[in-house]
């Protein structure tokens, strides 16, 4: 069996403002966590709530996101939109 | 802000019917942007297989016409033959296109008919719940090869883009894999250059996409993409295994 943890990581730089943001549409979300694993800044986690799929979906941390859209890149749902700016 | 991204226009808003984390819908996502790049819906005619993409119609909002199974490429050569100014692709997996269908696309790309054809494999047989497919890895475990594929009974991967490639009739056949977004990334720059092959009449276009399938791996989404990455592009290396419009630039140079 494999045990794989993510893609490698760069360390966060949390002093950086916000250049971007995603919206996640929650109801598309079956918690795939692709979206977690390849974002660079760890800006994306799977929620505790549930939504009406019964999965726990995808929520955005809002200061980390620089708008680099790996994370819609991956998305199977196609449940991302990215702005950038 | 800008919005750098959203949904394509082509795709309707019908939630996804596939497992999470599967490949099919990324596909689906980058077909679709493609029609809206190349200002393609008026004229793309879909033919999609019989398997887990088989309700592929209620996704692209373009023409569709379904195929019996395996049949997809003699569809698609009746519909482009019938109408030759309108862009028709086959979207077919591995059950469709290597097992059942090989005699339609093998002939198809021997006549070097203008369409392409989007050939997912995963390995498996998706939607009937994970049978072996020729295209299934040895050692790989299946339902119907539980203790792994063996080649003295099973025989081994049937590998048909390989097959395809060294046809006549092929212009432009290539391997791409969705492990990683670079692979995505690269996965889109190949769909385009074969529709692009296709438009310009070239011959026959084949595109095959590693793709993941968590649910009849038995892995996690995020492991079948390692899994997709260590041991599929091993048996399966990605890369162009045929370019004629690199030959006709370098015969014109």
């Amino acid at each position: 069996m494999l045990h794989f943890h993510g893609f490698p990581r760069r360390v966060p730089k949390k002093d950086m403002a916000a250049k971007g943001k995603i919206i996640i549409d929650q109801s598309l979300c079956k918690s795939c966590e692709l979206c977690v694993t390849v974002c660079p800044e760890q800006a994306i986690r799977i929620a505790e709530t549930f939504n009406t799929k019964g999965y726990h979906p995808a929520e955005f941390v809002v200061e980390l996101c620089r708008g680099c859209g790996l994370c819609a890149t991956m998305c199977p749902e196609v449940a991302i939109e990215v702005y950038r700016g | 802000m800008k919005k750098v991204f959203s949904r394509p226009q082509s795709l309707k808003q019908t939630p996804f019917h596939y497992c999470p984390g599967c490949g099919h819908s990324i596909i689906h996502r980058l077909v679709t942007e493609l029609i809206d790049e190349m200002d393609l819906r008026g004229k793309a005619i879909c033919v999609p297989p019989a398997g887990c993409a088989v309700l592929a119609y209620n996704y692209f909002d373009i023409d569709v016409c379904e195929s019996a199974h395996g049949r997809g490429c003699a569809i698609a050569t009746g519909i482009k033959r019938a109408l030759p100014d309108r862009f028709v692709f086959t979207y077919q997996g591995d059950g469709d296109m290597a097992a059942i269908g090989t005699a339609e696309t093998i002939h198809a790309a021997n006549r070097g008919e203008r369409i392409t054809s989007i050939f997912v494999n995963n390995a498996v047989y998706g939607m009937t719940g994970g049978q072996m497919a020729p295209t299934t890895m040895i050692g790989q475990k299946t339902t119907t090869s539980p203790f792994g594929r063996r080649s003295v009974v099973e025989g081994y991967p049937l590998k048909i883009t390989e097959l395809v490639a060294q046809l006549d009739g092929a212009a432009y056949v290539v391997r791409t894999s969705l492990a990683t977004p670079a692979k995505v990334i690269a996965t889109k720059k190949a769909l385009r250059k074969a529709f692009e092959v296709q438009l310009e009449g070239l011959g026959y276009s084949l595109v095959e996409v590693l793709s993941p399938c968590p649910t009849n791996w038995k892995v996690s989404p995020v492991e079948a993409l390692r899994y997709l990455e260590e041991r599929m592009e091993k048996e399966y290396p990605p890369g162009v295994l045929k370019d004629v419009t690199k030959a006709a630039q370098k015969k014109e140079g």
